[in-house]
């Protein structure tokens, strides 16, 4: 069995994505959250408000980054710049691991700033596992890559995309981000069944779940984190965990944000689907 | 099909400008159908053809990108108002593709990119590049780096031989109108109305026409920020020289020197209104020692 390298945060509960028009409620009202997940991004600077900002947070609460474009599945190499800038945010959030999209976004220096679906090939699942591993090396943090949702599939792929995950993980040594409402909205858009994704996914890699409000037009789903959690994305969730244990669970909400307690009640469903033991810290 | 070509093929076709109407381009920039770019990599499905697949990512990066920009410069989108401006950002995101990993970069090589191309700018290239300066300069005031500051007692005694610097994140600006004062019009109308809203499009597009037929006037100002607010400070012409000078890194001595020639300020003037400078820009965190090989600088 692969090394478990998440283990120690099995007890990390339920989390929600910090946003900025929660910050005020939260400096304000310290409510009593589990962890942040922050996205790494949004930080990468070199002063002013968002670094003062989190180093508020940082006295109050437990921190987890997620970042959004360091393009692990793209042929070109690493950003360097990119590197030091996150190297330096690790060191001051002390974030117990670190995660970004199993994805790609850039070629030739120019950024779609997107998360746009790999084709699912040995050659692709060798160079992203190459630079997962670059990353973890230079980062000296345990690295966990995200399932994206997707509404395009490649001619050249050669295997499915939970093939590919596996593939990726398994080169790199590293972990997962499991993100339910992810599988549910590609498994929508591609025809296939979501619960053969959850049960072919390497339990003991898990380090994290995802979950998130998706939106239906005419032809397909997409993934617009605006709503609720949807009925049939909960029952990937409670799947996930009957075969993952307790696992550090995270709700992004980006669009149409509601309220504070709002997010965190919608969070804190998750709570029915989580063993005994954490729903007293959660 | 290796890798690297699949993805400089569907990032050329995703980059491609949409259509006047919004959809997906007919033709890739090679010439080629769209249509037919699409089908080389991506598999259609029972509900969607390989264009509509590809479409969906086509329209996703332009209207994140134009959305970006327009949250970085709104008092240029309301000098041009929507529909030059979004023509406006298609060229420029054509031309200047994103090559940062954060989207607060994007609009780093628009004033350039603008006095290039004064077309998209019309009759008021002056008003809107003087926008696009403050908009980046507000920009840089919100997150630049703040070095070790030097206070008012720092300054006590200082000798004219030292160098100074100037914070990174103070930008400070030439400019020929107002715009400090409509840029902080149009974010007030923004903070309290429906964006879509008419009432909003004719207000700001009265505050524009307010500024537009000023007659232009040399204007200087700081943009900067204090207690992590960003904040426009007027300054006189003298005050900005001086500035100017202590950032490029002339002594004190030279930089007031430099800062007084011509003007038509009486001498005896001068001392005071030194004091009084360099006692707000010292209260406003703006001075910084100016680092050497060796060590910073340190005063005497």
């Amino acid at each position: 069995m692969a090394p478990k390298h998440f283990d120690n945060f099995d007890q990390y509960g339920i989390g929600i994505g910090l946003r900025v028009p929660h910050l005020n409620h939260i400096l304000e009202r310290k409510p009593l959250v589990d962890w942040f997940e922050i996205i790494s991004e949004n930080y990468m600077v070199d002063g002013g408000r968002p670094l003062a900002t989190l180093d508020r947070i940082l006295e109050q609460y437990k921190v987890v980054q997620h970042g959004v474009s360091l393009y692990l599945g793209s042929a070109e190499p690493l950003n360097r710049e990119h590197l030091r800038k996150l190297k330096a945010l690790v060191r001051r959030t002390k974030t117990p691991w670190l995660t970004d999209h199993l994805c790609w976004g850039s070629v030739d220096g120019r950024y779609t700033h997107d998360l746009l679906p790999m084709p699912y090939t040995f050659e692709a699942a060798k160079v992203t596992a190459r630079k997962v591993r670059q990353v973890q090396d230079f980062l000296e943090v345990p690295i966990a890559v995200e399932n994206v949702s997707s509404y395009a599939e490649f001619h050249v792929s050669e295997m499915a995309e939970w093939e590919f995950l596996n593939e990726v993980v398994e080169r790199a040594d590293c972990g997962i981000l499991l993100d339910v409402n992810n599988i549910y909205v590609s498994s929508r858009n591609h025809s296939f069944d979501p619960r053969q994704y959850v049960d072919a996914v390497p339990p003991e890699r898990v380090a994290q779940i995802h979950l998130a409000g998706h939106s239906k037009f005419e032809k397909y789903i997409l993934d617009t984190h605006n709503h609720p959690v949807a009925g049939p994305v909960w029952k990937l969730y409670e799947r996930a965990l009957q075969r993952c244990g307790p696992v550090p669970t995270l709700l992004e909400w980006d669009d149409r944000i509601p309220s504070f307690t709002e997010v965190h009640t919608e969070a804190l469903k998750a709570r029915r689907y989580l063993p005994s033991q954490l729903k007293v810290s959660a | 099909m290796k890798l690297l070509q699949i993805q400089r093929g569907v990032a050329a076709a995703l980059m491609t400008p949409l259509t006047a109407g919004g959809g997906i381009a007919r033709k890739a920039k090679s010439g080629a159908l769209m249509s037919r770019e699409a089908a080389r990599f991506i598999k259609p499905n029972d509900q969607l053809t390989s264009l509509e697949r590809l479409e969906i990512y086509s329209k996703s990066y332009w209207f994140r990108l134009i959305d970006s920009l327009y949250d970085d410069f709104p008092g240029l989108a309301a000098i041009l108002g929507w529909n030059a401006f979004e023509r406006l950002a298609k060229a420029y995101l054509a031309e200047c593709p994103s090559r940062s990993f954060t989207l607060r970069d994007l609009g780093s090589q628009l004033e350039v990119w603008l006095r290039k191309n004064p077309k998209y700018v019309g009759i008021n290239r002056v008003l809107a590049l003087d926008m696009v300066r403050l908009e980046w300069a507000h920009i840089q005031a919100f997150d630049r780096p703040e070095h070790r500051t030097l206070g008012p007692e720092d300054l006590v005694g200082m000798s004219p031989g030292l160098r100074l610097a100037v914070q990174p994140y103070v930008s400070l600006l030439d400019l020929a109108f107002p715009v400090d004062e409509l840029r902080v019009k149009i974010s007030d109308l923004e903070d309290v109305s429906d964006n879509a809203s008419n009432t909003l499009l004719k207000q700001k597009h009265h505050a524009v026409h307010k500024v537009s037929r000023a007659v232009p006037k040399p204007m200087f100002l700081a943009v900067h920020r204090f207690d992590l607010v960003v904040y426009y400070r007027r300054l006189s012409a003298e005050e900005f020289r001086l500035l100017q000078a202590l950032r490029s890194g002339k002594s004190v001595a030279s930089a007031i020197r430099l800062a007084f020639q011509g003007s038509s300020l009486n001498q005896d003037q001068i001392p005071a209104l030194l004091k009084g400078w360099f006692a707000i820009w010292a209260e406003l965190g703006w001075l910084s020692g100016r680092p050497t090989k060796r060590r910073s600088t340190k005063l005497q």
